[in-house]
C-alpha cells in the first residue's frame, strides 16, 4: 500500500525490525543458548577487552533504543490500524455526502455502507463548529464547562453513543451491520443536521426550521432506516431498530435546535413587541438571590 | 607538544593488555584546533548569542508565513517556538470577556491552548492517515507558525474596539478576521500539500480551513 511509505523518523522502525528478524533468527534455531550466553559475556567482560565490552555496550544501547522504538512502533502501528478506514477519494466523500440525503430504492437484498471515517469525522467536527457559531451567535452562556467542551462533548456524544446503541440493537435483532457501518451510517446523516443547523442559525424562522426539519431531516432519516431495513429480516426487529434511530436522529436536531435558539428568540420577540417584555435571562438561577442575603451584602 | 595536544590518549600506550586482544591502531580525538573551538563555543556561547540565533530562526519562519510560497523551510527546521508564543498571545488576548466574573463571555485560557494544540493534533493525525508524508512535529510546526495571521488580526480587533463598538466597527472587524482566516489556510495549506498524496489535497485542506474557521469565529465573537 502505498499509504504505508510514511518515510519520516521511520529510521529507528527499520532498525528495530531488522534488529526483530534477526533474534527471530537467532532464537528459533537455538532457543536454549540465550540465558547461558548472558553470565559468560559479563564473565568475560570484566576478564578483559575481547570485544565483548564493546559489543556489550553496542547491545545494551540497542536494547534501550529497541524499546523506545518498540513503543513508538506500537504508536504507529495503532495509527496503521485506523489507515484504511480513511482510504477515501474527495469524490467518493462527495457522492457519500449527497446519496445520505437520498433514500434507497431496494429493500430486498443488503445495501451497501460506506465502511470509512473520514467522512463522519469531519462531518461531527463541522457540527462542532456550525455548533460553536450558533452558541456564540446566540450569546449562551454555560455555567461550569466550555463552550467548546460542550460542543465537542455534544457532538461526539451523540455519533459514539447512538452508534454503539444502533450496533447494539442490531446485534439483539440480528441484522446484518458492523460497528464501523453504523458509525459509518450515523456520521453520514449528520450532513443533513449540519445543513439545516447552518440555516436556521443565521436565518431565525421557526416555520423554516419545523419544514426543513422534515425536509432534510426525514430524508436522512428515511435513507439511514432502509438501509437498516434491506439488512434486518422480520417486522418486530425492523420496528425496534429504525424506530429507535428515526427517533433519536430527529431529537438530536431538535434539541440542538432550540437548546441554542430560545435565546435569539427571546431578542427577537422584543424586538418585534416593543421594550414592555423582558428578554429571556440565560440563567435564571444566577439571579435568584435570597431577599435576606441581598439585603445583608447590601448592607 | 602539538602532538600531545592531539592525542590525550598517547600516554596510555604502555597499558598492558594481554596478548589476543585485537585492539589496534591509535584512539585519538580526529578533530583539528579550529573545529574544537567551535564546539566549544557552543557550549560556552553566552546565552544572548543562543538566544538570537533561535529568535532569528522564528523571525524568518514568520517572515514565510507573511509570505508564503511553497518552500521546505518550515519543514525543515521545524520548532514550535513560534506556535508557543502566538499561542499564549492568543489566550491572553482573548482574555477579559464581555459580562460578569464568572462568565464565559470569552474563552478560558486553558480552552484556546486546547483548542489549538488538540486541533492540531487531530489535523497531524488525519494527514497522516490519509497518507501523507510529514512528521508529527512538522505539522505541528507549521499549522502554529500559520496561527500569526489571526493573531494579528485579534490585536487589529482589540484596537477596534478600544476605539467603538458598533455596526462599523463589526464589519471593519468582519473583514479584517476573514481576510487572516483567508491568509492563514492559504498559508498552511501551501506548507502542507505538497507532502500529500496529489488527489487528495482537498481532504486535508478541509480541517485545516475548520480548524482556522473556529479561532477566527472565536477572535470576531469576542467582545471586552
Amino acid at each position: 500500500m502505498e499509504n504505508m511509505d510514511d518515510t519520516s523518523g521511520s529510521s529507528f522502525e527499520d532498525m528495530g525490525e531488522i534488529h526483530q528478524r534477526l533474534k527471530d533468527e537467532e532464537e528459533n534455531p537455538e532457543p536454549d543458548q540465550e540465558p547461558d550466553q548472558e553470565p559468560d559475556q559479563e564473565f568475560l567482560g570484566m576478564k578483559g577487552l575481547k570485544g565483548q565490552l564493546g559489543r556489550q555496550v553496542a547491545d545494551e544501547v540497542w536494547e534501550a533504543g529497541k524499546r523506545q522504538a518498540s513503543k513508538a512502533f506500537n504508536l504507529y502501528a495503532n495509527i496503521d490500524i485506523l489507515r484504511p478506514y480513511f482510504d477515501v477519494e474527495p469524490a467518493q466523500v462527495r457522492t457519500r455526502l449527497l446519496e445520505s440525503l437520498i433514500p434507497v430504492r431496494m429493500i430486498s437484498f443488503p445495501q451497501k455502507v460506506a465502511g470509512e471515517l473520514y467522512g463522519p469525522l469531519m462531518l461531527v467536527f463541522t457540527l462542532v463548529a456550525i455548533l460553536l457559531q450558533g452558541m456564540k451567535t446566540s450569546n449562551t452562556e454555560i455555567i461550569g464547562g466550555t463552550l467548546m467542551g460542550t460542543a465537542i462533548g455534544t457532538c461526539f456524544g451523540y455519533w459514539l453513543c447512538v452508534s454503539g446503541l444502533v450496533y447494539f440493537l442490531a446485534y439483539l435483532v440480528n441484522a446484518q451491520i458492523t460497528m464501523l457501518q453504523t458509525l459509518s451510517l450515523l456520521g453520514y446523516g449528520l450532513f443533513g443536521h449540519c445543513i439545516v443547523l447552518f440555516v436556521t442559525y443565521n436565518i431565525h424562522f421557526h416555520f423554516l426550521f419545523f419544514f426543513l426539519w422534515v425536509l432534510v431531516g426525514g430524508l436522512s432519516t428515511l435513507r439511514m432506516v432502509l438501509v437498516l431495513v434491506s439488512r434486518t429480516v422480520g417486522q418486530t426487529p425492523r420496528l425496534v431498530l429504525c424506530g429507535t434511530v428515526s427517533a433519536l436522529h430527529l431529537l438530536f436536531l431538535l434539541y440542538l435546535h432550540f437548546s441554542y435558539h430560545r435565546i435569539v428568540q427571546g431578542l427577537m420577540e422584543t424586538l418585534e413587541h416593543g421594550n414592555h417584555m423582558e428578554p429571556m435571562q440565560p440563567v435564571p438561577e444566577r439571579i435568584a438571590v435570597p431577599e435576606g442575603i441581598a439585603d445583608q451584602i447590601l448592607g | 607538544m602539538a602532538d600531545d595536544a592531539s592525542r590525550p590518549f598517547a600516554g596510555l600506550a604502555d597499558v598492558s593488555i594481554s596478548e589476543d586482544i585485537a585492539v589496534e591502531g591509535d584512539i585519538s580525538v580526529p578533530v583539528g584546533t579550529s573545529r574544537r573551538d567551535d564546539e566549544l563555543s557552543t557550549l560556552d556561547e553566552p546565552v544572548k548569542d543562543t538566544v538570537l540565533r533561535d529568535l532569528r530562526a522564528v523571525g524568518n519562519k514568520f517572515v514565510h508565513v507573511l509570505y508564503p510560497k511553497r518552500s521546505s523551510a518550515l519543514l525543515r527546521d521545524w520548532d514550535l517556538w513560534g506556535p508557543l508564543l502566538l499561542c499564549v498571545t492568543l489566550a491572553l488576548l482573548l482574555q477579559g470577556g464581555a459580562g460578569d466574573s464568572q462568565d464565559q463571555g470569552g474563552p478560558q485560557f486553558a480552552e484556546v491552548f486546547v483548542i489549538v494544540w488538540v486541533g492540531s493534533f487531530v489535523i497531524t493525525l488525519n494527514s497522516k492517515l490519509l497518507g501523507g508524508t510529514i512528521s508529527f512535529f512538522q505539522s505541528l510546526c507549521v499549522l502554529g507558525y500559520c496561527i500569526m495571521p489571526l493573531t494579528v488580526a485579534l490585536v487589529v480587533c482589540r484596537l477596534v474596539l478600544f476605539l467603538a463598538n458598533n455596526s462599523i466597527s463589526f464589519a471593519v472587524r468582519l473583514l479584517v478576521v476573514g481576510a487572516s482566516f483567508g491568509w492563514s489556510t492559504f498559508a498552511s495549506t501551501a506548507f502542507l500539500v505538497d507532502s500529500q498524496p496529489p488527489n487528495r489535497k482537498a481532504l486535508v485542506v478541509y480541517p485545516v480551513f475548520l480548524f482556522y474557521f473556529v479561532i477566527g469565529w472565536i477572535i470576531l465573537t469576542f467582545s471586552p
